[in-house]
C-alpha cells in the first residue's frame, strides 16, 4: 500500500478527515520549508502539499502568487525541492507529500526523469494545474509505473461525463476545487460541497479532498466532514507573512504557522 | 508531423483535433477552464459552419473596420533600396490602427452568439485592449481590460482611449507588469467569472481552439493580399515579411500562402539590444519548446523552466513566447524566422516615413527592417510583400525620446 492509501485507510478507522496544509517550497528560504514540513508533520498533519514555485501561476491568487516569488528569489528550483523531500524522508517515513505545480518547471527537468527521482525521493504524489486529462496519458502511465499518484482535479463545472472520465483510472485521491476561482479568493458554503460531493462520490470510491477557499478552523471542520479532507494553503501562508521582516524569515514565523494549524487540526478532530 | 486524417499535401489543415501543431499548442489550462474551452471550440466551429455568422462578419469588416486595406507599391522605398519591388499590405488603415479589430470583430460577434455579456482581454501596447473596447463600445458590453502596469505607464494615450470607450483598464502589477503578467490575471479573471465572460484573446496563443480561431480571423489579410498582388503583378510575391509577436498578424498574412512553395516567408521577431544582449524577445531564435498560457510553444526560459521577461522597443513584441504554429512552421522550415534589433526598426521607422509618407508601428518597422536587408539582395523584378500591421502614431513619443528630441 501506498502511503496516500495508508493514510487515507488509517483516517477511515478514525472515522475524521484529512487536514492537508500547503507550503510554498522555499518560501521564503530552504531552512524554513524544511522545518515547517517537520513541524507539520510532528503536530498530526495528515498529508502535506509542497508548493513547486512558477513564473507565471495563472491558476494562484495573489498570496501564493507572491509566495512562489520570494520562493524563486530564495533559490528555489526542483532538483533542491526533491533533495528537501529526500532529506524529510530520512525522518519520516509516514506522511503523504503531494508536490503541486505547473507543468513546464517539470518537462524542463525532463518529465521522466523528474517521475523516476521524485519517486526516489519520496514523492507520493503530483497534482500539475495546468495539465488537464487530455495531455497527460503519458505522464500518467508513467507516474502510476513508478508508485505515484497523478492527483486529478475537478471543479464545480465539471460536467458529469467529464467527471467520470477523469476519474474512472485515477489513484491515490480526488482533489476537488470547490469555487470556479483561483485560489485563496472566495470560499464555497457547505450546501454547495454536499452536493458536489454526491456527484464526485456516483464517479468513484476514492478519498475526496476539498480545496481552494478553505481558511477558517470552521471551514476546514465543515470540509473534512463533508469530504475525506480539507488543503489549507493560502490562510496559512497569510498567517507565516505576518512574521516576516522584509520578505525574511523570523524567529516567530515558525511557531506562528504552527499555532495556526494547531487550531486548524482540532478543529477537524473535535 | 500532421496527423493521418489532414491532408498530406497541405499545410493549411492544422491544427489536429486535439488542437495541436506537430508537438505544439495543445490545451494547457486548469481543469475550470476546460468546460469552457470546449464549449468555445463547439461554438466556434459552429460559426464557422454557418453562412449567416460569415455574412455578418463580412459586413462589419467592410463597413465598420474598412476593409479591404489597400496593397501599396512603395516605389520610393524599392527605388531607394535598389533591388526588390516592395508592396506595403496596410493593415495600419483599419479603424483603430491595427490588424487587431480583424480578429476581435470576429469573437465578438461569437460572443454575442455564444450570449456572454462581460469581455475579459489582455494588452501589451493596448492596441488589442483598444479594438477590444471599441468592439464593446459598439455593441454595449462591459469590458475589463489587464494591462501590464509598466505598460499602463509607457502607453498613457491607449489607456485614455481605452477609459473613453468605457472599458475598465485594470493594471498588472505581478511580475514585471508586462503582456505576459496581463494575460495570467485575464486567465484569472476568466476562472473567477465563468458564466459570464468571455475571454477575448488578441494573438494566434493560448489553449486551442484560440490560435485557430485567431489566425482564421486574420487570414482575411493574405487572401486579399493574395488577390491584390495577382490584379497588381499578375502573378504571386516572392516573399513575404511580417513581424512577430505573438504572431497574429504574420499568421494572418502567412496561412493563405502557406501551400505556395514559390513564396518565402520571413517571420521577424524582436532583437531587441541584440541576440547575445539577454534583452530580446526573439521566441524561435532564443528560446526552447516548453508551455506556459495554454499551450506548447518556443518560450524565452531559464534553464529551470522559469519564464523570462522579454525585451523590445515594441511593446507588441514585447512577449517571451509565440504562437504555437510558428513553432510548428519553423520546426517543418516551411517560415524563416529572423530577427531584427531595436536600433534596425528605428531606422526603418524613418525610413519608411520619409520614403513613402507611412508612420508605421515600431510591431511594423521590424518588418520593413528585414526588407530593407534582403530587397537590396534581389532582382528588380522580384516582389516582397511586407505587412505593415499598424500605424505609428502610438509610437511617436518613444521615438522621439529615442532621437533625443523632447516632446
Amino acid at each position: 500500500m501506498s502511503r496516500i492509501s495508508n493514510c487515507f485507510a488509517a483516517l477511515k478507522a478514525e472515522k475524521r478527515g484529512a487536514l492537508i496544509p500547503y507550503i510554498e517550497a522555499f518560501d521564503p528560504d530552504y531552512e524554513t520549508s524544511r522545518k515547517l514540513l517537520a513541524a507539520m508533520a510532528a503536530e498530526g498533519a495528515d498529508l502535506i502539499e509542497i508548493g513547486v514555485p512558477f513564473s507565471d501561476p495563472a491558476a494562484d491568487g495573489p498570496t501564493i502568487q507572491l509566495a512562489a516569488r520570494r520562493a524563486l528569489k530564495a533559490g528555489a528550483n526542483l532538483p533542491r525541492i526533491l533533495e528537501m523531500v529526500a532529506d524529510f524522508r530520512k525522518d519520516n517515513d509516514r506522511t503523504p507529500l503531494i508536490l503541486m505545480g505547473y507543468l513546464n518547471p517539470i518537462e524542463q527537468f525532463g518529465t521522466e526523469r523528474f517521475l523516476q527521482e521524485a519517486a526516489k525521493a519520496g514523492v507520493d504524489g503530483l497534482i500539475i494545474v495546468d495539465l488537464p486529462y487530455e495531455e497527460a496519458r503519458e505522464i500518467r502511465a508513467s507516474a502510476k509505473e513508478k508508485g505515484l499518484d497523478l492527483i486529478p482535479l475537478t471543479a464545480p463545472n465539471t460536467p458529469d461525463d467529464r467527471l467520470r472520465m477523469l476519474l474512472k483510472d485515477a489513484s491515490g485521491f480526488v482533489y476537488y476545487v470547490s469555487i470556479t476561482g483561483i485560489t485563496g479568493t472566495r470560499s464555497a458554503n457547505e450546501e454547495q460541497l454536499k452536493e458536489a460531493m454526491q456527484r464526485l462520490r456516483r464517479a468513484t470510491d476514492l478519498p475526496i479532498v476539498t480545496g481552494f477557499g478553505i481558511s477558517t478552523p470552521a471551514q476546514a471542520k465543515a470540509a473534512s466532514h463533508i469530504s475525506d479532507g480539507a488543503v489549507v494553503a493560502s490562510a496559512l501562508i497569510k498567517e507565516m507573512v505576518t512574521t516576516f521582516e522584509e520578505d525574511h524569515a523570523t524567529e516567530k514565523t515558525i511557531p506562528t504557522v504552527i499555532h495556526s494549524l494547531k487550531k486548524l487540526i482540532e478543529a477537524i478532530r473535535s | 508531423m500532421t496527423n493521418s486524417h489532414l491532408k498530406a499535401n497541405s499545410l493549411r489543415t492544422g491544427p489536429d483535433l486535439s488542437g495541436h501543431f506537430g508537438p505544439y499548442g495543445g490545451r494547457f489550462v486548469a481543469e475550470t477552464l476546460m468546460p469552457l474551452m470546449i464549449e468555445l471550440e463547439k461554438a466556434y466551429e459552429m460559426a464557422r459552419r454557418d453562412p449567416e455568422f460569415h455574412k455578418e462578419l463580412e459586413h462589419y469588416l467592410r463597413d465598420y473596420v474598412g476593409r479591404p486595406s489597400p496593397l501599396w507599391h512603395a516605389q520610393h522605398l524599392s527605388d531607394a533600396l535598389g533591388g526588390a519591388q516592395l508592396y506595403l499590405k496596410r493593415e495600419d488603415l483599419n479603424h483603430t490602427g491595427s490588424h487587431k479589430l480583424n480578429n476581435v470583430m470576429g469573437q465578438i460577434l461569437l460572443a454575442r452568439r455564444m450570449g456572454k455579456t462581460r469581455i475579459v482581454a489582455e494588452t501589451g501596447a493596448g492596441q488589442h485592449g483598444v479594438a477590444t473596447a471599441t468592439v464593446c463600445a459598439l455593441f454595449g458590453l462591459k469590458c475589463v481590460i489587464y494591462m501590464g502596469a509598466t505598460d499602463v505607464e509607457r502607453q498613457k494615450p491607449n489607456v485614455f482611449r481605452m477609459h473613453l470607450l468605457g472599458a475598465e483598464v485594470r493594471p498588472v502589477t505581478a511580475g514585471a507588469g508586462t503582456l505576459k503578467d496581463a494575460m495570467n490575471e485575464a486567465m484569472r479573471d476568466w476562472v473567477a467569472h465563468v458564466e459570464d465572460t468571455y475571454f477575448l484573446v488578441g494573438t494566434v496563443a493560448g489553449p486551442h481552439p484560440y490560435p485557430k480561431m485567431v489566425r482564421d480571423f486574420q487570414s482575411v489579410i493574405g487572401t486579399e493580399a493574395r488577390e491584390q498582388i495577382r490584379h497588381q503583378t499578375g502573378r504571386l510575391p516572392d516573399g513575404i515579411i511580417a513581424a512577430i509577436g505573438g504572431g497574429s498578424n504574420a499568421m494572418g498574412i502567412f496561412h493563405p500562402f502557406l501551400d505556395d512553395d514559390s513564396v518565402a516567408l520571413y517571420g521577424v521577431e524582436a532583437a531587441g539590444l541584440g541576440l547575445d544582449s539577454g534583452k530580446l524577445a526573439a521566441s524561435i531564435s532564443r528560446g526552447r519548446p516548453g508551455v506556459l498560457h495554454g499551450n506548447r510553444t518556443y518560450l524565452l526560459q531559464d534553464q529551470y523552466g522559469q519564464i523570462e521577461e522579454a525585451h523590445s522597443i515594441s511593446a507588441g513584441l514585447d512577449y517571451p513566447g509565440i504562437g504555437p504554429e510558428h513553432s510548428w512552421l519553423n520546426d517543418i522550415g516551411r517560415v524563416s524566422y529572423v530577427s531584427i534589433t531595436d536600433q534596425e526598426a528605428l531606422d526603418a521607422f524613418q525610413l519608411l516615413t520619409h520614403k513613402e509618407g507611412i508612420i508605421p508601428a515600431l510591431e511594423s518597422a521590424h518588418a520593413v527592417a528585414y526588407a530593407q536587408k534582403i530587397a537590396p539582395t534581389m532582382d528588380k523584378d522580384k516582389i516582397l510583400i511586407v505587412n505593415i500591421s499598424g500605424r505609428g502614431d502610438k509610437d511617436v513619443p518613444t521615438v522621439a525620446a529615442h532621437l533625443g528630441v523632447t516632446l
